[in-house]
């Protein structure tokens, strides 16, 4: 890796850190721009003004926001999250678990529909034109078409109300043997590898495609080369950076949304508890969410960038 | 079977975008014996590429062989199966591409794409097809044989790279090499190392070979017979001597007449002498950031200064990368020059375009290279045209309407045609609704990029006679960027020669014999001419080729 590559990684990773900045900024005001007043929403209809009164002042709730948004940034840098309105918990230990559960399920889905997706556009991309590659290109534009909520309702349809195979609701903590989490896991992985494989599989398609066109793969077909060798030493290489971007961006889907699938099978996962947060109107905790959507959006993306560099001949 | 080749009654298929077919080679015929080169020649959309590539089995997307027998060697190609093909390709015959620069993969070593043809038929060992592939770098006398091919592509030259193609193609020793129009991409003194060592490698292995082009002076350099293709079909066959002495067809006739000189007659010297229309002095212009001299840190023109009087012509040559067209950039004001100053019809200019009036911007105009880019294919001719029109002139649609027909006529395009998007319009004729469009403006000054440097010799050396016509009939002056001295020979009164950033001579075309600057006698020698021992006679002067022929 030369000077120039590190140069520019650097570079990237200083963006990314500015990002970051922004985007905390922007998560701090947006949330506190929510309708409602926290401190009569804890107490209920019952609290008198000035009970109201008083907790606003406990919670430095008159404080200007960028003192309130420079407070919670230091706290960010000392670990310290915040302590939750709701139910006075550290929103570190709130977040703990959940964040755990929805990352296995991102993990497991990752791992399942990346390979899965680029295999088929890469296969799709080498037949093109071929009765398989139009099958894949119909099934994948129609599950992009095809809403999650759909995809997930009907397979509680079908696998736990008329197959009663699976379970209806994924509750993790019941799972006791390997089975058990295979039976949990299931629905909601395979609708989510649905949601997020389509878009890998179109844009592996469209990147492969175009390499496979360019004349230094003519050139290696003129030199006798075989379909494989074609895609696999010269195509692929070349296609390396709209791949990786397409994927992080999939997979980014399954950091912030995925509430839809955790609702339906009630997995007690991250965006289920800030859905939850935002009914309770607190704040620190919609906060950290956010900025953990945020985060895991942004590493994502940074990672899917520095790769395209890093692959970029041109810079070596 | 006596030849190494022989084609008969070849016929190719093209699906067109609407899914029509049409058969775009019609029957072709060809032979070509062991050991010799035969040129297949033609402007471009005769079907030479498609000819020759049809040598190796292989037709592009969109394309079948639907006829005929392509027997090489002893194998009729046609009736292979695609695995059959493939297993002949690279070790049987071999191909040299257009665009070496385009068909290196960028993301693998030179030599690993050198040697593939070896790990891909089994042929030898990697360590030995390293050994063979250095040889074969220094037969083509390539810089550091030892050391170039742990490079990558994008890091080597695009002559360099042309012939590390033609080593790709020699490392599975075939007995027929493909050369498709390999030349065309370099300048001419990069051209002459690229041919000779081409020569010298295909003489000393009797290696036999189909030379595609369209240009007959390179050809006639290389070839022992000359095969003339027009619209698919083989319109005259001939050994070189033979067709450049006593060509038959009247399309190869043409090709021969469009390399002619048709010097320009010298018009009579007015009093424009004293009153130039353009003056520059000491432009200097740039890319990147600006260092605290205020001059940018990479410069594409270093202080040039340039003259061009009422009525006439003034040529600029180069070859790619010596900053001509940043040049013309820099006097139309789209790429603002850093210092100097730029003096029109007596007034000064300011640097960037934006700023100057509009009455200034109409009076001198730029037509670009490439009419396919410049023009905007969602519109009709009618709208290209009537554009400046109304940005200049502020011509109501009536008044438009018959300008349109004016201008289509002046540039000698039928009326009709102002309906069409520039998709359905062949290269010569965008080209000249491109130049239409600048015509529309009613300028004083037009600076053509490269104009014809896209378009076949026929249709270029007609559209050097249409701006020949058409500056008589409207005293209009040109600057007239080109890398092809005959082209700027014939339809320029003064001719810059541009060299790294910088003007070497001024010369006028009469006085084109006897450069005094050594660039310019490099240059204008390299100049391929018809005569078919001028490669083998061309002495040049090793130390002025070490100086400036770096590429």
């Amino acid at each position: 890796m030369t000077s120039r590559v590190l140069n520019l990684v650097l570079k990237r990773l200083g963006i990314a850190a500015i990002t970051l900045l922004i985007v905390l900024f922007a998560v701090f005001f947006a949330t506190s721009m929510l309708p409602g007043d926290t401190a009569s929403m804890l107490l209920g209809q019952a609290a008198t003004p000035e009970a109201v009164a008083g907790l606003r002042e406990a919670m430095h709730l008159n404080d200007p926001a960028i003192l309130r948004f420079l407070r919670w940034l230091l706290g960010l840098l000392h670990g310290d999250l915040g302590t939750s309105y709701a139910n006075e918990m550290p929103i570190a230990t709130l977040i703990g678990g959940r964040l755990v559960n929805t990352m296995k399920l991102a993990g497991i889905t990752a791992l399942l529909s990346v390979p899965l997706a680029l295999t088929l556009g890469i296969t799709a991309a080498m037949l093109r034109g071929s009765v398989y590659d139009r099958t894949v290109t119909i099934l994948s534009i129609g599950l992009i078409s095809v809403p999650e909520f759909m995809v997930a309702t009907l397979a509680v349809l079908l696998f736990a109300v008329y197959l009663k195979w699976l379970p209806a609701l994924s509750s993790v903590n019941e799972a006791h043997s390997l089975t058990d989490l295979v039976r949990i896991y299931a629905m909601p992985v395979i609708t989510l590898t649905f949601v997020i494989s389509a878009q890998m599989i179109r844009m592996t398609r469209a990147a492969v495609i175009e390499t496979l066109s360019t004349p230094y793969v003519e050139m290696a077909l003129l030199k006798g080369a075989s379909r494989i060798r074609m895609v696999m030493r010269h195509a692929l290489p070349n296609a390396l950076g709209p791949i990786v971007n397409a994927v992080a961006l999939s997979l980014s889907y399954l950091v912030g949304g995925v509430i839809i699938v955790e609702t339906i099978f009630n997995y007690p996962g991250i965006a289920k508890l800030m859905v939850d947060a935002v009914a309770t109107r607190d704040l620190p905790l919609i906060q950290s969410c956010a900025m953990i959507f945020c985060l895991g959006y942004l590493l994502l993306i940074t990672t899917a960038d520095i790769i395209a560099i890093v692959s970029n001949p041109r810079l070596r | 079977m006596s030849n190494l080749v022989e084609v008969r009654n070849l016929k190719i298929e093209a699906r067109t975008d609407s899914g029509r077919l049409v058969e775009i080679i019609k029957g072709v015929s060809l032979d070509i014996a062991e050991g010799e080169i035969v040129a297949l020649i033609g402007e471009s959309g005769s079907g030479k590429t498609t000819v020759a590539l049809s040598l190796m089995g292989h037709a592009r997307p969109g394309c079948r062989i639907t006829g005929g027998e392509i027997n090489v060697n002893g194998k009729n190609m046609a009736a292979f199966s695609e695995k059959e093909r493939a297993r002949l390709r690279g070790t049987d015959i071999a191909y040299v591409p257009q665009s070496a620069a385009a068909s290196f993969n960028p993301s693998s070593t030179i030599m690993e794409q050198v040697i593939e043809v070896t790990r891909i038929h089994k042929l030898m060992p990697p360590e030995q097809a390293r050994q063979r592939a250095i040889e074969l770098f220094r037969a083509l006398s390539l810089p550091d044989p030892e050391g170039i091919g742990a490079r990558y592509p994008h890091q080597v030259s695009g002559g360099q790279l042309q012939r590390l193609a033609a080593a790709m193609a020699l490392i599975g020793d075939p007995k027929l090499m493909i050369f498709d129009e390999p030349t065309t991409a370099l300048d001419v003194t990069t051209q002459i190392d690229v041919l000779k060592a081409f020569k010298s490698v295909m003489r000393a292995g009797g290696i036999a070979g189909v030379y595609v082009s369209h240009d007959l002076a390179v050809v006639a350099q290389i070839a022992d017979r000359i095969v003339v293709l027009k619209g698919g079909e083989v319109q005259e066959t001939g050994t070189t001597a033979d067709i450049l002495s006593a060509a038959q067809h009247p399309y190869t006739r043409e090709l021969l007449a469009a390399f002619e000189p048709k010097p320009r007659q010298i018009q009579a010297t007015g009093d424009s002498a004293a009153n130039p229309l353009l003056r520059v002095n000491n432009l200097t212009a740039g890319y990147g950031p600006v260092k605290p001299d205020r001059q940018p840190v990479v410069r594409a023109v270093d202080s040039v200064s340039l003259v061009v009087e009422k009525g006439r012509n003034l040529g600029i040559i180069g070859e790619s990368g010596c900053g001509k067209s940043t040049l013309a950039r820099a006097i139309a004001g789209i790429h603002p020059a850093a210092a100097g100053d730029i003096v029109f019809d007596g007034k000064d200019l300011q640097r960037a375009a934006g700023k100057r009036s509009r009455e200034q911007l109409r009076e001198m105009q730029i037509v670009f290279q490439y009419a396919d880019t410049a023009l905007n294919p969602a519109k009709a001719v009618e709208d290209i045209i009537s554009r400046p029109l109304v940005f200049y002139h502020g011509l109501d649609r009536q008044a438009r309407s018959k300008r349109v027909d004016e201008l289509l006529d002046m540039v000698r395009l039928p009326k009709t045609l102002r309906y069409r998007h520039p998709s359905e319009l062949s290269g010569g004729q965008k080209q000249r609704v491109n130049f239409a469009r600048a015509l529309a403006a009613d300028p004083k000054l037009i600076i053509c990029d490269e104009i014809t440097s896209a378009l076949d010799t026929v249709v270029a050396s007609a559209v050097i006679e249409l701006l020949k016509d058409l500056q008589r009939e409207l005293g209009l002056s040109y600057i007239f960027i080109s890398h092809d001295l005959s082209v700027v020979e014939t339809i320029c009164d003064q001719i810059m020669v541009m060299y790294n950033g910088e003007r070497v001579e001024q010369i006028t075309p009469d006085k084109l014999k006897a450069p005094s600057h050594p660039y310019s006698k490099l240059l204008f020698s390299s100049v391929p001419k018809l005569d078919p021992t001028w490669l083998d006679g061309l002495v040049r002067d090793p130390e002025l080729v070490s100086q400036y022929g770096h590429r």
